[in-house]
């Protein structure tokens, strides 16, 4: 099953390749992996998307709680939560498609952000199945590039994940 | 008003800090980026320097001073050369969870990343093999990072920490303030055990019908032996221990029914196949003890006490997980068991050792008495004897490892120093030198093989160097004897690449590195060499014993087998 882990690191060289290379080393699934600081600098918010049977799921989260650098692990599918992911998607709009472009984008409640003779580049956030549902109603044939920022996610409600 | 402090250059620090920490012994080779070190090194001698022939042998001498004493080993390498060379030594100390704190020196700050001369990755390469590193990129930070290792790596579940010193950090100055402790807000290891889950556990404990105990090398780290001994004795349940875990209880008391394992004793692997409590306590469930998963333990309902939350439910699921020190847990169930109405089942016990002493009368140690080809099993036996079970035994790896962990019967923790994780081919000797440097007084046996002795027999230059008379007992049968009893059993006898050829004359070998070296070859004279061997306290001797080319390490469970699936000696196969 997919797990969403959000954890606190101490904001220190070297943090992400011990998290990075502990998935490696115990052969643990990476989906995607995100990081960066958060309000006070000295500590990294990382989330970190795997899957696994519930035994590697808690496995995984007690190897990344022995991490020293590691400060707290929380699996986000033990509560309500958001997740969301960034992607920033540029794509050829020749003038007879640029209409239908502009109407994909908002249905998907995605925006323009760069615009040329030729292109046209989207910002879009969501779950990564809203997307993948972007890309799939596209022509394949007009996208040029895309990036994706892997999962944030947050936990519903008053409750807050702090060190 | 506060006290001016003084400063001093990295190099100072450095020594200033070791000997603030109560260092008293360092294992270390020299080399370039390190050199400003070294000549402070020079200046002092709150600190000894044990300058080793090879690095890898000061990781592993260090690592034998840490198992022995229960204090940090500590180590300086050079970069490059020196860190790679000190890796097999940290990943061996890592998998068996030894405290050492191994500093390796590192090319100037500027140079990093330079492909400089000497340089290498050393927190790249480390980082999957020790608990923690650090690289000191600030003179300010070393005093404090100094104290960080050492506590990292000897708090919690020890293991080896590896601080990098660029050669510029080393001549910076600073102002110099040794920490007394240190706080880190990621790294609180637990200590108590959560006091539901250990009610739970004595209830679970007192119900027992067939209960058995497996203690592991957890019980020698955390000093818990005494309480392992006063939890068993309370209960009167039969104890078996993991190879890590020898010595934690007395090997000839009468509740110990041997080691466990692929080379335990049939005892204490069909008491764990047919027990229905078992009481797991700072023991790992390594593939080597359980044999195959799916037929581990099919009736038992199982408690496990580890310091380390994810040695729990790794490789086997538990009824009653409890995270904590040993030393307190135990204490804790001692203390509730003591005061519980409930006592354990006299009846279900009797019939339980009845069963245990059935098992037992198999005698599956049993060897032939009669040769006078020289059965590794007698040396191993005439050595525990005549040092009255009380000497610091290192060892190798392969069958000589075994027959050791088979027939010294070890009564004392930290006794027996192996490398049972990583299994390093070379560990014994400079072990050894590593032990009988903290007990000089001591009686240090190297029980080895020839194919692994000779993997560092470089030390035996440090032992002479240093004075550190150890007794080198080496079990020659001409071949790598465990690779060759895999390739009997399970490749038709295709003896690929097992066999010593032109082994050196180990006498000889001995007396250039100024040492005492024997050869003996007959059963009849096993005795008396080693009683001359070990009345020379002042010499290191090499004892070449030309042993039976052809023993095999019985009882064994093969790969992929269950506890109740071991084989005896050919002739008396049951299972």
């Amino acid at each position: 099953m997919r797990h969403i882990l959000s954890l606190l690191l101490e904001n220190e060289a070297g943090a992400l390749s011990r998290v990075a290379g502990l998935f490696s080393a115990r052969a643990f699934n990476i989906e995607s992996l995100t990081v960066a600081p958060t309000e006070d600098p000295t500590i990294s918010r990382m989330t970190v998307v795997t899957s696994g049977s519930d035994a590697i799921i808690e496995q995984i989260t007690k190897q990344l709680n022995k991490l020293v650098d590691v400060i707290k692990v929380v699996d986000l599918n033990e509560y309500r939560h958001i997740e969301r992911e960034l992607m920033l998607i540029k794509l050829t709009a020749q003038k007879t498609d640029r209409d239908e472009i502009k109407r994909m984008v908002d249905i998907f409640r995605g925006r323009i952000i760069d615009v040329t003779e030729n292109t046209y580049t989207i910002e879009m956030t969501g779950t990564g199945e809203k997307l993948n549902a972007f890309i799939e109603a596209l022509d394949d044939s007009i996208i040029l590039e895309v990036v994706r920022s892997g999962v944030s996610g947050i936990s519903r409600g008053d409750k807050a994940i702090q060190s | 008003m506060a006290k001016k402090r003084e400063i001093l250059r990295g190099a100072e620090i450095f020594c200033r800090a070791l000997k603030d920490e109560g260092v008293k012994h360092l294992f270390g080779y020299p080399g370039g980026a390190v050199l400003h070190i070294y000549d402070e090194l020079y200046k002092q001698d709150a600190v000894q320097h044990i300058l080793v022939r090879h690095e890898q042998g000061a990781t592993h001498a260090a690592d034998g001073y840490a198992r022995a004493t229960g204090k940090p080993g500590v180590v300086l390498v050079t970069s490059g050369p020196g860190a790679t060379n000190a890796v097999t030594g940290i990943a061996t100390a890592y998998m068996d969870s030894i405290p050492l704190v191994v500093f390796t020196g590192q090319v100037p700050t500027h140079m990093i990343g330079n492909d400089a001369f000497q340089e290498v990755d050393a927190i790249g390469i480390t980082r999957p093999c020790v608990k923690h590193n650090f690289l000191v990129k600030d003179v300010k930070d070393l005093a404090k990072t100094i104290k960080k290792a050492f506590y990292v790596a000897t708090s919690g579940r020890p293991g080896p920490v590896v601080v990098d010193i660029p050669k510029d950090v080393t001549a910076d100055s600073c102002e110099y303030d040794y920490p007394k402790e240190v706080e880190m807000r990621s790294y609180r290891p637990v200590v108590k055990g959560h006091p539901g889950q250990i009610k739970k556990a004595a209830k679970l404990i007192l119900s027992a019908k067939k209960p058995m105990i497996y203690s592991g090398g957890g019980v020698i780290l955390g000093e818990a032996s005494q309480e392992l001994i006063d939890f068993s004795r309370l209960l009167g349940y039969p104890v078996t221990n993991t190879l890590m875990g020898l010595g934690a209880f007395p090997a000839t008391d009468k509740q110990f029914i041997g080691m466990l394992g692929m080379h335990g004793t049939y005892e204490a692997n069909m008491g764990m196949h047919h027990c229905d409590v078992l009481i797991a306590i700072g023991a790992r469930f390594d593939d080597r003890v359980t044999g195959d998963l799916e037929k581990f333990c099919p009736y038992a309902k199982i408690v496990h006490i580890d310091v380390d939350p994810s040695s729990i439910a790794k490789n086997v699921p538990v009824d009653i997980p409890i995270v904590g020190d040993v030393k307190h847990v135990l204490t804790d169930l001692i203390d509730l068991i003591k005061n519980d109405k409930e006592k354990p089942d006299a009846k279900a016990l009797k019939s339980w050792w009845q069963q245990m002493h059935d098992w037992a009368a198999i005698d599956c140690l049993k060897f032939d008495r009669t040769t006078d080809v020289i059965k590794p099993q007698y040396v191993v036996e005439k050595l525990w004897e005549l040092t009255k079970g009380d000497a610091y035994v290192t060892s190798d790896v392969g069958q000589h490892q075994m027959w050791a962990a088979q027939f010294y019967k070890f009564d004392k923790p930290r006794r027996w120093i192996n490398s049972g994780g990583l299994g390093t081919m070379g560990f014994g000797l400079p072990a050894a030198m590593g032990v009988k440097l903290a007990f000089p007084e001591e009686t240090v046996a190297c029980i080895t093989g020839e194919a692994s002795l000779v993997m560092c027999i470089q030390e035996l230059s440090t032992c002479l160097q240093y004075n550190t008379p150890v007794k080198i007992i080496s079990l020659n049968n001409r071949y790598m004897g465990m690779v060759r009893q895999w390739q009997e059993f399970f490749y038709s006898s295709r003896y690929s690449h097992s066999y010593m050829e032109a082994l050196p004359d180990f006498v000889k070998m001995a007396e250039s590195y100024g040492h005492v070296g024997m050869r003996i070859e007959k059963t009849s004279d096993v005795e008396g060499a080693l009683k001359e061997a070990l009345a020379m306290t002042d010499r290191t001797v090499l004892m070449d014993f030309v042993t039976d080319q052809t023993e095999n390490v019985y009882p064994m469970i093969a790969a992929g087998k269950g506890h109740h699936e071991m084989h005896l000696q050919p002739d008396r196969e049951l299972a």
